[in-house]
């Protein structure tokens, strides 16, 4: 099995960006996506619906998946449990993506 | 070989999941299959895990690695399975865990994966294996057919969830076939179990490729959340 390179925070928000790039592309002019660690995906001025984040987070973990052989769950008990959503914003996710990270090395 | 399709067939070292596996190996299918031990089947084309289909880190690790090679998945066939044929009180708990496990964990498991991939080429098949003992109330196996009518609540939900990507989700349930599933059942039961059929013999491994090609089929597209007997329940 080949060892997955180490990943920064650089990286996860790159790859952030670039499904937000992909999202963008099903959403319409006014739920458009904007690339910042400030943007809000969900709750209060959040763009995506429930079925948005679903399509999101499958495609982040993808990314993750394709480009650092990353086999992780993102939607997992510790994410649903929290009282602050780890996908609240593009911030709270690139945290919450690196702790998930750091937990399985 | 080019234009091959990607099917994954889970229990495929014996029994249906082998048939299945050499069967789709020479109908344009490359074949991933999974057991708990490993598999003699070396035919081009196919390609062999051992894992237990209820270990999330083994099977995320099986897909990452679909993906890699293959980038895509077509059709998931979900035929793992264990059964235990006993009065419930005389089941132990320990038997009813490793049925859930098996049978619901492992279903579910491989459909979440198998749709995250699936889901990106906007196209793809599941079929799930239930029985005819979940239809019939069979008394005997109570664990195995709860298991099984979870499997079919999990195909009707999981083919509304996965339709907006053009996914069907059907399942297939065999009547008694002579596998080692069945081998243990005396034979009083399997014959008494077939008469309440209203086609009265055994199924055959073909009869279940059969239900199987037409969920595959392109035209069966509009197909989903089905759950289809044999033998006439």
């Amino acid at each position: 099995m080949e060892v997955a390179p180490p990943v920064n925070r650089q990286d996860i928000l790159r790859l952030i960006y670039m499904t937000i790039d992909e999202i963008n592309e099903t959403l319409p002019e006014d739920r458009q996506l904007e690339k910042s660690v400030g943007t809000h995906l969900i709750g209060r001025g959040g763009k995506l619906d429930s079925l948005g984040l679903v399509n999101f987070i499958i495609l982040l973990e993808q990314r993750l998946a394709d480009e650092f052989r990353l086999a992780v769950t993102l939607a997992d008990e510790k994410a649903v449990s929290r009282v602050n959503s780890p996908f609240r914003t593009v911030e709270n996710l690139t945290d919450y993506v690196l702790e998930i990270l750091e937990g399985t090395e | 070989m080019a234009n091959r399709q990607v099917m994954i067939i889970t229990g495929s070292r014996k029994g249906i999941g082998r048939f299945l596996a050499e069967h789709y190996l020479q109908n344009n299918y490359d074949v991933v299959g999974c057991s708990r031990t490993p598999s003699d089947l070396q035919l081009e084309g196919y390609q062999h895990y051992c894992l237990d289909v209820a270990d999330e880190p083994a099977v995320k690790q099986m897909f990452l690695e679909i993906s890699q090679k293959y980038g895509r998945v077509d059709v998931l066939i979900n035929n793992a399975g264990v059964a235990s044929m006993n009065h419930s009180l005389l089941t132990p708990v320990s038997t009813a865990q490793k049925l859930v496990n098996t049978n619901i964990l492992g279903t579910f498991l491989f459909c979440r994966e198998a749709a995250k991939l699936m889901q990106r080429q906007r196209v793809g098949r599941i079929v799930n294996f239930t029985t005819v003992a979940t239809a019939l109330n069979l008394e005997g196996e109570a664990i195995y057919a709860a298991t099984k009518a979870a499997v079919e609540s999990l195909t009707r939900v999981l083919a509304r969830e996965f339709a907006q990507w053009n996914i069907t989700v059907n399942a297939v349930g065999p009547t008694p076939v002579k596998t080692d599933l069945t081998r243990s059942v005396p034979q009083e039961k399997l014959d008494a179990l077939v008469d309440r059929q209203a086609i009265r013999r055994f199924s055959e491994f073909p009869d279940i490729q059969n239900v199987i090609d037409f969920f595959l089929r392109p035209e069966s597209d509009f197909v989903t959340g089905q759950i289809i007997y044999l033998g006439g329940i």
